[in-house]
């Protein structure tokens, strides 16, 4: 009996470390937002290449902790790690992190006017303005001056934003920070921030869902679940002065506008981007790397996926609602992913 | 279900004074009929299993307080009555949500409560059998729904009722009392006091009638006996139930304070204080599920942790309270009869 017992035993360990050495397993944690692209993307490679990723959608700021604590082999986040962050990771890990872009995603202002349809324009004095509280009302004349074709009713201006914490709220407040110097100076940018008005939904739903039922609301959403349940959106003014609507293409556009500010280490928020077309409250999400790890194998692994995420990927991401990043953007990634110490 | 108690233990003085206590112990222990091994293993299994809720229960403390050192450094006590939440520059204060906590509480447990008495006495005093069981059950059957559920019910079906005909029907009439004043939201401390009512209902129902019906029935007949009417029966079961229905509420006023989901969905989540029941609120345990997966800075997260143990102790509290009162009414009986 005990022999039998052994015999068993001895042949599971065989086994387990039969298949964990034949399929190598990546382990990431992080930022919810991309979770949809993310699976397909570890789907479908790991039925072209047998390697299997386990990505656990904590949220951004779990997946920062997780990279600087070296949990996990690769981490991902909306908003990139500041400085602080990955000087922490380089005291606690010894190496340097770099930031990959992935796909990109964009915040739409969505409202709830009985007889406005899509399409109310707003400008960033305007928007930074209902949030801070300053316009209440939606006949103000800063509004109808610039939406001359719609009757804009005598009506309290009901504002929504998110509760929980979240990668859509600190582009958002990002965006405003970057227009307006009185939201700089109060409010400022982050994935919860001290709202000065307006009531709190938790999640994309549950901003819809006070949207919806709220006549007089304004509130803003991921592009993403915008475009899912068809909500009505606002476009906005970007810097070159055109009022845009929150397509793939302008958000796209809006990572290409950048691309001459485009730090080396692709550390950058893309809000209020140069470029006629560029939708401004657009951004990236990003995968955290290590530039040295210790397993090199996985690390080649990885350095294998982020070519093809960058390259063949892209082609997912518009049927997911992402947009695809710019070829400006992919060539600057593929000239750093070789920096990735494989030796 | 043998136990060790002192006598079994303890050495006879008499005729076993030479040999060594321990190896009586063993004798006692191996003798059949008196203690075997296989108690002693028995006893202290379940005795492991009993301490490793308790060190979990001391885990989680010294876990939640060592984690909340930061933000215990730098906000001191200040931490419990400083109003202003601003994670961006790093400034936190936890009294808008012990504060909307306490109060949207307090309207959840002040509307159940008379209700799930008068649900109480109905099924123990005056319903008739057949009756009694469906109802009973149905009670019941409210606790079991998940809070996501009436969350939902809240965003969907209440807070549009409230918004367009309760709230303005109370702003209207009532508009000079403080609690009855600002614009009518719909999400709200009064949304979420009122899906509080929805959810302990249940709980403080079941718990008084099992109370009520726990009350010896010669009382009834005895007062039956000597000329009272119904309603004065009813009178005396419920002043000898008064503990047990301040226990039952305690244990729903547990439940409220702790309850996330639904109350998240509905109260507006503005941490504010603010003595209108239209205002949007927020409590500590919706402030947790909200912000902490993306508490990126130290102090941010540590600061949420320090909420957590302050939900943490103020659950303990009210706990122990409803234990000492369940506690206090079974040592009266015990005295009475």
């Amino acid at each position: 009996m005990k022999n039998k017992i052994k015999l068993i035993l001895f042949g599971l360990i065989i086994l387990i470390s039969s298949v964990t050495s034949a399929q190598m397993k990546l382990n990431g944690a992080g930022a919810t937002f991309p979770y949809v692209i993310y699976s397909k993307w570890f789907d479908v490679y790991h039925q072209k290449t047998g390697i299997e990723f386990n990505y656990q959608s904590i949220g951004s700021g779990g997946g920062i902790k997780q990279v600087i604590e070296g949990t996990v082999d690769f981490g991902a986040s909306d908003a990139p790690m500041s400085d602080e962050q990955i000087k922490q990771f380089k005291d606690k890990q010894g190496s340097e992190i770099l930031h990959f872009p992935t796909v990109m995603g964009a915040v739409v202002v969505t409202y709830n006017l009985p007889g406005v349809g899509k399409g109310l324009k707003l400008t960033p004095e305007v928007l930074s303005g209902i949030y801070l509280g300053q316009i209440t009302k939606w006949n103000d004349s800063r509004i109808t001056s610039i939406n001359s074709g719609w009757y804009l009713p005598n009506k309290a201006i009901f504002v929504a934003h998110r509760s929980d914490g979240s990668g859509t709220t600190n582009i958002f407040s990002g965006y405003l920070s970057k227009i307006s110097d009185a939201w700089k100076t109060k409010v400022g940018q982050g994935t919860s921030v001290n709202w000065p008005v307006g009531l709190g939904g938790k999640g994309n739903e549950g901003v819809a869902g006070i949207v919806k039922q709220t006549s007089g609301s304004i509130g803003y959403v991921e592009l993403a679940y915008a475009v899912q349940n068809s909500l009505p959106y606002a476009t906005l003014k970007n810097k070159a002065g055109n009022f845009v609507e929150p397509t793939f293409e302008n958000v796209s556009s809006a990572a290409a506008g950048f691309i001459k500010n485009m730090p080396a280490d692709l550390r950058v928020e893309i809000t209020n981007a140069d470029g006629k077309n560029s939708y401004p409250i657009s951004g990236f999400t990003w995968l955290l790397i290590t530039k040295n790890m210790k397993n090199k194998s996985k690390a080649k692994a990885i350095v294998d996926f982020l070519k093809w995420a960058v390259s063949d990927g892209q082609k997912y991401a518009k049927d997911l609602y992402y947009a695809p990043l710019p070829k400006e953007v992919i060539k600057l990634e593929e000239k750093k992913i070789s920096t990735i110490a494989l030796k | 279900m043998v136990s060790f108690t002192k006598e079994q233990i303890e050495v006879p003085k008499s005729d076993e004074v030479k040999t060594s206590s321990l190896s009586v112990l063993f004798s006692r222990l191996l003798k059949p009929g008196g203690k075997n091994v296989g108690d002693f293993i028995f006893e202290n299994t379940t005795r492991l299993f009993a301490f490793i809720l308790l060190s979990l229960v001391l885990l989680m403390a010294y876990e939640m307080f060592s984690k909340s050192l930061p933000s215990i450094h730098k906000f001191g006590w200040g931490f419990i009555i400083r109003t202003t939440w601003d994670p961006v520059h790093d400034e936190f204060g936890a009294l808008p949500f012990i504060f909307g906590t306490l109060f949207s509480s307090l309207i959840g447990l002040l509307i159940a409560l008379p209700l799930s008495v008068g649900i109480a006495i109905f099924l123990s005093e005056l319903s008739p059998h057949w009756l009694e069981q469906p109802v009973s059950l149905l009670v019941e059957l409210l606790a079991a729904i998940p809070s996501i559920v009436y969350g939902l019910f809240g965003i969907f079906v209440m807070t549009p009722w409230l918004r367009d005909k309760v709230e303005p029907f109370l702003g209207n009439h009532f508009g000079f009392l403080p609690l009855f004043t600002g614009p009518p939201y719909g999400f709200g401390m009064l949304a979420a006091g009122l899906i509080l009512t929805l959810m302990i209902l249940p709980i403080i129902a079941s718990i008084s009638r099992d109370v009520m019906k726990a009350i010896p029935g010669s009382m009834r007949e005895a007062a039956f006996a000597l000329g009272a009417t119904k309603w004065e029966v009813i009178k005396i079961v419920l002043s000898s139930s008064k503990s047990g229905i301040l226990g039952a509420t305690l244990l729903g006023l547990g439940r409220a304070v702790g309850e996330t989901m639904a109350v998240t969905m509905v109260i507006g989540n503005t941490p504010g204080i603010s003595s209108s029941l239209f205002a949007p609120g927020y409590t500590m345990a919706s402030v947790l599920a909200n912000e902490f997966t993306e508490a990126t800075s130290d102090l941010y997260a540590s600061s949420l942790i320090e909420i957590a143990l302050l939900l943490f102790v103020l659950t303990i509290i009210l706990n122990a309270a409803a234990r000492f009162i369940v506690w206090s009414v079974t040592k009266k009986y015990k005295a009475d009869y």
